[in-house]
């Protein structure tokens, strides 16, 4: 699960950002830690690399990986591309959104952070076994709705097993 | 001690094959059975995954779609002498599906542990390096040019005039590049050879550098293939250690090092100059062609760049020679191609034909038809800009030029198979909207023409199928062929227009379809 401690942004990228590395590998770095790209991280950046903030927010914002903010405990991404369309992911798409009360590549959550995010994504490569999905950093391939539930329920005790044990 | 396989590439993970390797040692374990657990890479037989295989009496016998519930019974069938089972699928070797393939490239894959560099150099793993490493490299480019191999990532174009032009090319740094943002829907050809056998990956770009004066290389691998990552990390490490890269390639005193990075899920840096912009920390925008990466690539420098199935295909054509690959495969047409049977399909997996093969002997002779049991529709060859094929274009030979004389494309090799319930309306649609949210949006036929259909298909779906909009769309397509600077905008029309020339009726319209091009 996405349980964060605030990390300073400028302590981030003194030690994620190495000479010579891409950009593109010192982001995924700041990311995998603190669980999105944070706002203070981009002025920093931007001197480490000799870009300008500019350039360093149009290259996260350009690219669908990125998130500038954390992202919900339990983060979902369906594969919406043709092979798991011909295997139904559309409807499964559908019954994802009522059984979570939440709609896909919604950003805006009106009552707070949402427990719950669904990601539309093209193609995780398991075009074989579709309809495919990531929950958090774990793959599933031949997901049916019914199999979804049992997923989401798991993730959801998991969620809250997780916030407990960080209660004591 | 008896020898057991669990696979451990992202399709079997997917579906649990971890937690059946765990339960296979607990139950070993409990049962006071010594057995030896081996990760291997998958067969790609897919629709087997989780595949287990158990060594006896010479061959390896399988149990498909294992589960966890299912492990004790299958000690108790006495699995580990190949005990029948209602899983069993028998000797893996003699499974039709497998036996009838060619496989040259995937030779390999599933037979060993991803990450055994023992297991790589006994199944003729690094024996095209050592034949490389003692060629000059003109000849080295020769034979790659003689074996017929063209690009494997779409554009099918002869990889060893890549590799000329680059050895030809005068710089103080040149790079090989491997393409491994395998964003197509239905194809995962690519993903499999990085995560079963990467040590081949590994030597067709060592062959690449060494062949063309290039002393660096990337692999750029696609964000959504964490688990390939992962492994070709370890891989090249263990490569590093046993002398396969470095200052010192397996002591010839040449150089080779290579590094992985993962790219940011846009779609449009599977195009080659789209991909080097973002390697070199920039948004992923199509840059113009002239000049050619081979000439000016990464940072400006001569850059060999090729897909993963590409290089992947290099050690074998330099183990065994450029006339061994070339008596594979039809006219211009030479060697294997990895195919990807995917969607709606039955036995979905990876088949390594040679070129020739005709679309109704993939989808039923090896495919089985569709999983829902319902007829097949259409078929999609070449990922999401390449074609919906009509009934009637089943038998032709898979074959570059075969293909585009019908305004085909065989792309990458995926082939997504889709049921009489397909809407053609609804995926012309659908193809316009991938278009407008992957589009780098440096072209304007590509940025908004690719909106602009979308509403106009919208329109037709919504019944005005009058003349006016149906010729609009044509216009559309026909800007954003002939106006788009890459593929992405330049073949986003192919779904849309096959669709619409060879299922009208999806679009509510009648009759002859108006044009016969696409």
């Amino acid at each position: 699960m996405h349980t964060r401690v605030a990390i300073a942004p400028e302590e981030l990228v003194a030690r994620l950002a190495r000479p010579g590395q891409p950009l593109l590998t010192i982001l995924h770095a700041i990311q995998e830690e603190a669980g999105h790209i944070p706002e203070g991280t981009i002025a920093p950046l931007a001197r480490a690399m000799n870009l300008s903030r500019a350039e360093v927010y149009g290259f996260i914002t350009y690219y669908h990986h990125f998130r500038t903010t954390a992202p919900a405990p339990i983060a979902i991404q369906l594969c919406r591309a043709e092979a798991c369309q011909s295997m139904g992911a559309e409807a499964l798409a559908e019954h994802m959104e009522q059984r979570t009360g939440c709609r896909f590549d919604s950003h805006h959550h009106e009552d707070g952070p949402a427990a719950v995010s669904l990601q539309s994504t093209y193609c995780l490569g398991q075009c074989a076994l579709s309809p495919s999905m990531m929950i958090n950093d774990k793959l599933y391939a031949k997901v049916t709705p019914k199999k979804f539930d049992a997923l989401l329920q798991a993730s959801q005790q998991a969620c809250s097993e997780a916030a407990a044990k960080e209660n004591v | 001690m008896t020898r057991i396989f669990v696979p451990c590439d992202s399709s079997a993970l997917a579906l649990g094959a971890d937690e059946v390797a765990q339960a296979i040692v607990a139950q070993a374990a409990q049962r006071g059975v010594e057995i030896e657990l081996v990760r291997n890479g998958s067969r790609g037989l897919l629709w087997l995954e989780p595949l287990v295989e158990v060594e006896t009496g010479g061959a390896r016998v399988g149990y498909s779609n294992v589960e966890v519930e299912h492990v004790a019974a299958l000690f108790d069938a006495d699995f580990l002498h190949g005990g029948q089972h209602a899983l069993s699928v028998g000797v893996v070797d003699e499974i039709a599906f497998l036996k009838k393939q060619q496989r040259l490239t995937f030779a390999r894959i599933g037979i060993t542990d991803p990450l055994s560099t023992e297991d790589y150099v006994a199944h003729g793993g690094l024996e095209g390096l050592r034949n490389a490493l003692a060629m000059r490299g003109a000849d080295a480019c020769q034979l790659l040019i003689d074996s017929g191999l063209r690009g494997r990532g779409g554009a099918a174009f002869p990889a060893g005039i890549k590799w000329k032009t680059v050895l030809g090319a005068v710089a103080d740094q040149k790079y090989v590049v491997c393409n491994a943002d395998e964003g197509d829907s239905g194809t995962f050809s690519d993903r499999l050879a990085m995560e079963s056998d990467p040590y081949m990956l590994i030597e067709g770009m060592t062959i690449a550098g060494i062949s063309s004066d290039a002393t660096e290389g990337w692999i750029y691998v696609r964000s959504e293939y964490p688990h390939a990552v992962k492994t070709l990390n370890r891989a090249i490490e263990k490569a590093r250690a046993a002398g396969w890269l470095g200052a010192d390639v397996l002591g010839s005193g040449k150089t080779f090092e290579l590094h992985v990075v993962m790219g940011g899920g846009a779609y449009v840096c599977g195009e080659e100059t789209a991909l080097l912009e973002s390697l070199e920390g920039k948004r992923g925008i199509v840059r113009a062609k002239p000049p050619i990466p081979a000439l000016s690539g990464l940072y400006g420098k001569p850059t060999v760049i090729n897909n993963v199935v590409t290089l992947a295909s290099v050690p074998i054509i330099f183990a065994r020679g450029a006339d061994f690959y070339k008596n594979f495969g039809q006219g211009r047409s030479r060697g294997t191609l990895p195919i990807q049977l995917a969607g709606n399909i039955r036995y979905g997996g990876l088949v390594e034909l040679a070129f020739g093969v005709t679309m109704r002997e993939l989808m039923f002779d090896y495919g089985g038809g569709t999983a829902s049991g319902r007829p097949v529709r259409t078929v999609q060859v070449g990922g999401p800009l390449g074609t919906y094929l009509p009934e009637s274009q089943w038998d032709i030979p898979l074959d570059y030029e075969a293909y585009a004389a019908v305004g085909a494309v065989v792309g990458h090799g995926g082939i997504v198979v889709h049921d009489d319930t397909a809407n053609l309306a609804q995926l012309a649609q659908y193809a316009m909207k991938f278009c407008a949210l992957e589009s780098c949006g440096k072209c304007t036929p590509c940025r908004i023409g690719s909106t602009r259909g979308v509403e106009v298909i919208q329109r037709i779906r919504n019944g005005d199928t009058s003349v006016k909009q149906v010729t609009l769309l044509r216009d559309l397509c026909d800007t954003m062929l002939n106006g788009s600077l890459c593929a992405m905008g330049g073949m986003t029309p192919y779904p849309v227009l096959s669709a619409l020339n060879h299922f009208p009726e999806d679009f509510g319209l009648t009759g002859a379809p108006q044009t016969a091009a696409a």
